[in-house]
């Protein structure tokens, strides 16, 4: 026993199983976001459940559950119960339900169930009956229906982009116009004028312009108009029916007679449609397109703002400063700035970047917008410089163990040949320390991206009208709100109405956010690595 | 104490002549033709503790000198007095004159920087940057503002082939100078420093790392380059130091013992420490 414990054999294994542990942990995590996330994607078949009081059930089976023998005691054993995702909330209230295993009489897959997607109250699950146009009646039966459908829906898709193109970039552009125009006007009254020749020139632009607007919505309003032209009836699993305008519909499909090869291209189409689209239903259905631009956006600014201020922070302490206790002070101060609680941070960039310096931006230089907040409320600059301040320390650290690294002798030589301290850490010590300095990004961004908490007060939102860049000048607007996947999560997973609905998306938003993460660190580690190999002098 | 009074009446010449010949030194041709640099009564502190004590000395011009003595005797010290680059160890202390061409280094209106380029460095450890072998030669001259291409090529060139690399290395000038072997990393450590047209080379121990194949062709190159300038030599190897140098200094516990002709004090030292150290009687 003695034997064992002094030849260290013993701490090998114990060292061994603290790896095993970790890795186990962080695998499992990553296993089950990965089974959780990407299942989702799948288009799932519908299944009719018959139960014993007659009633049928129909939808897609979402999660199995064994009933404890000892909370049910006049059930078998082994037997559970089933989530169903039932959909078509606008006739149940619910588009989930629980059902006893025991309770069902048989399963069946119906070939003519239909999965139609839609813009608002979820999925329906049901039976396609009619199609009307206004009150007549364009098809009939289920099978002459299912054949028109697939055109009208591709129309509708078309009408709704139309329409979204002059909400959103024509429109949009012209409220852009008059809202500068109309700022401009305030800032002319600002300098006291009153009518002067400028002023009436941009009414004159404004009245230009909603003219035009005019326009747009009665354009706007017959393109409405034809949306609403066709209708199409839907007939639940009980024959109830409901009419479901065509311009609702995303797509519809009858997933049970869908082959293997066209599951695949639609979820393909339904992973694409996720990173492309814009969220809808409160975020619990569309796309997370504007938080992964958000989040990624944000990290960049926040590593242009950290990175180059924690190396000269850390170049500073390690090169010029003399290492006395002042020194040892700051060291110790910014190692314990990296364990303050971020809403901290968080608490503090709303005080100082939103309301103090903010605020004082839009004194000066947004006066004419005011009483409305330009960039004193919170918006991504802040939310970056807040984030920049959290990861600064970490910088700081890696790059001073970087700098560390850097053989004496290139100091001395650079110096020998006439180089000036600077130059030599211009031109030799740097470059020797950035494998240093990217460690330090890469903890950066991966604490960046993660943060939720200081980014709540200081510029995420639920829902931004639009990104924080776009094809009006200055294209990089600093001061607008933006979305983020964290925050996406915690919104969805625990603000919205619709829990179980939003499990799956949660799941999804995740892997993306740890997809964006890793593929960050990918990026920055085989830079690193690459700078690595050519310290060392292989091939270059 | 009448003996020795006696002794010296008795003899009075021997005793005498020898003090005489002491000081003033004897007019020597090597050590008093053109010095390039004069140490005067230089005292140096580390902190408290002092690393030199009262060094004088004088090096010739275009000739090289050698620095020996154990470990730990200042020698490595005094060198980087001679381009200051003591400087940056903190808490270190100079007194008493270092001359360069007549001209205090340590004035306040000496500039350190100016003073490196005259006065290069060759380490101990092997240290080209994790650059290519141009951009190593080519740093020195970088930093003086050569930009324009051609005049760099030229630099590189001749830098190059007074460190005898040329021929060796003209095919791969843009591969990473930590590709080469050691040897050859240190004659372009010495063509780096040679590029920015030093006046006095100070090299420590510079063949201390390599194989008796590099140490003799660097050993070699140092007779070439004593055409041009003064070569300052610190190192462990005396038959290195017979070979190569010109005048020997023998440093021992920080003070200068003997510094004299390299052939007198390899054959006929006058201080008994010299003699018992070169024939490895201690150190």
């Amino acid at each position: 026993m003695k034997k064992l414990l002094s030849s260290g054999t013993l701490f090998i294994w114990i060292c061994g199983l603290g790896v095993a542990a970790s890795l186990l942990m962080v695998f499992g995590l990553l296993f089950l976001i990965m089974i959780n996330g990407l299942g989702f994607f799948w288009p799932k078949d519908l299944v009719e459940l018959t139960l014993k009081d007659g009633t049928t059930v129909l939808g897609e089976i979402h999660e199995r559950e064994i009933i404890p023998h000892s909370i049910s005691p006049e059930l078998p054993e082994g037997k559970g119960r089933l989530l169903i995702k039932i959909g078509n909330r606008d006739l149940y209230g619910l588009d989930f339900r629980w059902v006893d295993e025991q309770d069902i009489i048989s399963r069946a897959k119906p070939p003519d169930a239909v999965m139609l997607e839609r813009r608002e109250w979820g999925n329906f699950y049901g039976r396609v009956s009619r199609i009307l146009r206004g009150d007549r009646i364009v098809a009939s039966g289920t099978e002459a229906s299912w054949q028109v459908l697939p055109q009208l829906i591709e129309r509708a898709n078309a009408l709704q982009e139309e329409i979204q193109h002059v909400e959103k970039d024509l429109i949009g552009d012209l409220n852009y116009q008059i809202e500068q125009a109309r700022l401009a006007i305030r800032a002319h009254e600002l300098k006291g004028e009153r009518d002067s020749p400028e002023i009436a020139a941009l009414k004159r632009d404004i009245a230009h312009y909603e003219q035009i607007y005019q326009q747009y919505v009665a354009k706007l309003q017959a393109l409405t108009d034809q949306l609403d032209d066709y209708a199409v009836v839907m007939q639940d699993t009980s024959g109830q029916e409901t009419i479901i305008p065509i311009g609702l519909i995303i797509k519809a499909l009858r997933p049970n007679e869908m082959d293997v090869m066209e599951k695949c291209l639609m979820y393909l189409a339904n992973v694409w449609a996720l990173l492309s689209e814009e969220p809808r239903e409160a975020n619990t259905e569309g796309g997370i397109f504007p938080a992964i631009v958000g989040t990624v956006m944000m990290v960049l600014m926040m590593s242009i703002a950290a990175v180059p201020f924690g190396v000269i922070a850390a170049v500073y302490l390690k090169e010029y400063a003399h290492q006395g206790w002042v020194v040892r002070m700051v060291r110790i101060a910014v190692n314990n700035l990296a364990g303050i609680p971020s809403i901290v941070f968080g608490v503090f960039g709303l005080g100082f970047f939103v309301y103090t310096v903010g605020g004082t931006i839009d004194q000066l230089w947004y006066p004419e917008a005011l009483p409305n907040p330009t960039f004193g409320t919170g918006g991504i600059l802040w939310a970056s410089l807040t984030l920049a301040l959290l990861t600064v320390p970490v910088v700081i650290v890696a790059t001073e163990e970087g700098l560390a690294s850097v053989p004496q002798e290139y100091r001395e030589g650079s110096l020998a040949l006439g180089a000036t301290k600077f130059e030599s850490i211009l031109r030799v010590i740097l470059p020797c320390a950035l494998p240093g300095i990217l460690t330090g990004f890469i903890l950066a961004v991966a604490r960046a991206t993660g943060e939720v908490a200081p980014l709540m007060l200081t510029g995420v939102v639920k829902l931004a009208p639009s990104l924080p860049i776009d094809s009006h000048f200055p294209f990089l607007h600093l001061d607008r709100k933006f979305m983020h996947l964290g925050f996406h999560i915690y919104d969805m997973g625990f603000q919205s109405p619709n829990v179980e609905a939003a499990k799956p998306m949660v799941y999804v938003t995740t892997l993306v956010l740890v997809t964006v993460v890793v593929t960050l660190n990918l990026t920055a580690i085989t830079l690193r690595n690459y700078m690595r190999k050519r310290m060392k002098g292989a091939a270059v | 104490m009448p003996s020795s009074v006696d002794i010296v009446s008795q003899h009075p010449h021997t005793t005498f002549a020898h003090l005489q010949d002491m000081e003033p030194p004897m007019p020597h041709p090597l050590l008093d033709s053109k010095p390039k640099i004069t140490i005067e009564q230089v005292d140096f502190y580390y902190g408290e503790k002092q690393a030199l004590f009262h060094i004088t000395l004088t090096i010739p011009t275009r000739k090289v000198t050698a620095f020996i003595g154990p470990s730990g005797c200042g020698k490595s010290t005094l060198l980087r007095c001679l381009n200051r680059l003591n400087d940056l160890i903190e808490g270190t202390r100079l007194k008493g004159r270092i001359c360069l061409d007549g001209q205090d280094i340590y004035d306040a209106s000496m500039d350190v920087t100016d003073l490196r380029t005259r006065v290069g460095m060759v380490f101990q450890k092997v240290n080209p940057f994790p650059k290519s072998i141009y951009q190593n030669v080519a740093y020195g001259p970088q930093l003086q503002g050569i930009r324009r291409r051609a005049e760099l090529d030229a630099i590189v060139e001749r830098s190059l082939q007074g460190a005898g690399l040329w021929e060796e290395v003209k095919d791969r000038l843009h591969q990473s100078a930590l590709g080469l072997s050691g040897g050859q990393q240190q004659r372009l450590c010495i063509a780096r420093a040679l590029a920015v047209n030093p006046e006095v080379l100070l090299m420590d121990e510079p063949c201390s790392a390599l194989d008796p194949i590099s140490t003799a062709k660097i050993e070699e190159l140092l007779h070439t380059l004593k055409e041009q300038l003064t070569v300052v030599i610190v190192t462990h190897n005396m038959q290195q130091a017979a070979r190569v140098s010109d005048v020997t200094g023998f440093f021992l516990m920080g003070e200068l013992i003997e510094y004299d002709d390299t052939k007198k004090i390899f054959t006929n030292p006058s201080d008994r420490r010299t003699e018992d150290y070169i024939t490895g009687r201690f150190g």
